[in-house]
């Protein structure tokens, strides 16, 4: 790291002397280079804060990799890759992480947008609502959603009844329990990503004919597409994470509900430590391919953006 | 012609009010005033980015204060150009056609055409990422002047140049305006430019305008 280059005192600047700052005309000034005091200090800071939480993380991976090597077997590794639960589980988890991601990036990028442009009575409200369930304990999330769809509304059958009585405990709670939490990051990051967009160049647009929604689809969007790149990214690796809302709400129904975040728990409660482990390295594979590849495929967009 | 009456609108966290100006048609109006003194208020409003408190805008005879953006026929050079990043210079020159629904061959046309009065055909290809000070405002007033607007909007266009390139965009602008028959409302904080470029001049201070 090179620090930044140390600029001569101009004339008029404070400059220090002995313990006491006074003003010096530039015809006055004693000494042509000031002392200034080192920036190893700040330097050591940042870069110590930043190392040890960079350590916990790959240490933890370190220690998910050590224990594997150490403790199971390829013939193990090889018997739970095949095992037809967790294999349905793997399927289970990329169809509903996708399904959870299209759905957040249909919700966020217009609420982010709404929050981002438009002034109006209730918007603060209406932020911090938005935020709970990202505030809001996991396993509360899951209740929550458990008691919406099977006690409400007061009157007449439940929510649950009307679906056909085939969503709790099942894939779309799945989903639905996922959905809850992700698009509530998905939401965060359109907002600023759009406070980062000038409105000026759709003001340009409508004056060049455009109504709001043209402006919205051929200007707007192009402009943050790398920001909805991030936000299905990440609602993607939010959904596979998620647990506590996917446990009270769809339950971990082995090979029905399970996904690898339930198989993990499944694993774990039946003291199959190997197991647990295992599945988790492969959750680690996978964030780090979907990481990985949109990180690519968005570098290679950005070369688009700024050449041809 | 362009004709603002009494008109008033909020800029931020203060007022403008009775704010009447004419520029006849095909002339060349100048608006000054210092930064923060809502120049670019007055210009948003005449071209309907801006609500409009009370008072009259029309263009040409026809009342316009309470028209959409897109259906007055007036088209706007914003400050510091705010070029579409995703879209190559050719994609600018088209855009206005296109959303005006032209026809294939008059878009190209008048891309072409463009492309050689304002000097940018090598560039048709790239995107704004890149490209001079000049280049950014020459594809700004092309993507403007692509849809042959009647009234023409320039906000602060040759501040952010050096002298050389002002120079040579002055003389641009001055001759696509003239060749066009539009009439200009232009906006600078600089005496001289106004002098250079005005048919008429206005001045706004304190919240309010004078001739």
């Amino acid at each position: 790291m090179t620090p930044p280059r140390t600029e001569g005192n101009g004339g008029g600047f404070p400059l220090r002397t002995g313990n006491s700052f006074e003003v010096q005309s530039p015809h006055k000034v004693k000494s042509p280079t000031p002392k200034v005091r080192s920036d190893f200090p700040f330097y050591s800071a940042i870069l110590g804060v930043s190392g040890i939480y960079l350590l916990l993380i790959l240490g933890m991976l370190v220690a998910d990799v050590w224990y594997t090597s150490t403790n199971v077997s390829v013939r193990e590794i090889s018997s739970i890759l095949r095992n037809e639960y967790i294999r349905s589980s793997v399927r289970l988890t990329l169809v509903t992480c996708t399904v959870t991601a299209i759905l957040s990036i249909l919700v966020a990028v217009p609420t982010g947008y709404l929050l981002s442009r438009y002034q109006f009575r209730g918007k603060t409200l209406i932020d911090a609502v938005l935020d709970i369930p990202i505030v809001l304990p996991p396993l509360v999330v899951g209740l929550s959603l458990l008691l919406l769809f099977n006690k409400m509304p007061p009157w007449g059958p439940s929510f649950e009844k009307m679906l056909g009585g085939n969503f709790t405990y099942n894939v779309p709670a799945v989903i639905l329990s996922q959905f809850t939490v992700a698009c509530a990051f998905a939401v965060r990051t359109m907002r600023n990503t759009f406070d980062q967009i000038s409105p000026r160049a759709e003001q340009v647009a409508l004056t060049l004919g455009c109504n709001r929604g043209r402006a919205f689809c051929f200007i707007v969007v192009p402009e943050a597409w790398r920001g909805i790149s991030t936000a299905g990214t990440l609602a993607w690796t939010r959904a596979m994470g998620e647990f506590g809302p996917i446990l009270v709400f769809a339950g971990a129904i082995r090979g029905k509900t399970e996904v690898l975040s339930s198989s993990v728990f499944l694993e774990v409660s039946v003291g199959n430590l190997e197991g647990a482990v295992v599945v988790s390295l492969m959750m680690v594979t996978i964030a780090i391919i979907v990481l990985v590849a949109v990180r690519m495929w968005d570098k290679g967009s950005r070369e688009d953006f700024y050449h041809d | 012609m362009i004709r603002l009456e009494k008109l008033h609108v909020r800029a931020g966290d203060f007022c403008l009010s009775d704010i009447s100006l004419e520029i006849p048609k095909g002339q060349y109006g100048v608006l000054m005033g210092k930064t923060g003194s809502g120049k670019t208020t007055v210009l948003e409003a005449i071209c309907g980015l801006k609500e409009v408190l009370s008072g009259k805008v029309f263009f040409d005879g026809y009342d316009v204060t309470h028209a959409r953006a897109g259906a007055r026929g007036i088209d706007f050079v914003p400050q510091d150009t705010t070029l579409f990043s995703t879209m190559t210079v050719q994609g600018h020159l088209s855009f206005g056609p296109s959303i005006q629904r032209w026809s294939r061959k008059e878009i190209a046309e008048r891309v072409e055409e463009l492309a050689d009065c304002l000097g940018i055909r090598s560039l048709l290809k790239r995107k704004p990422y890149g490209l001079s000070g000049g280049e950014r405002q020459r594809v700004s007033l092309g993507r403007a002047l692509a849809v042959r607007p009647q009234i023409l909007c320039l906000d602060e266009p040759l501040s952010a140049l050096d002298e050389d390139t002002q120079g040579e965009m002055r003389d641009l602008i001055r001759r696509m305006v003239r060749e066009n028959d539009i009439t200009t409302l232009h906006i600078t904080h600089s005496r001289a430019e106004a002098e250079e470029m005005a048919d008429c001049i206005f001045r706004l201070e304190d919240g309010s305008l004078k001739q």
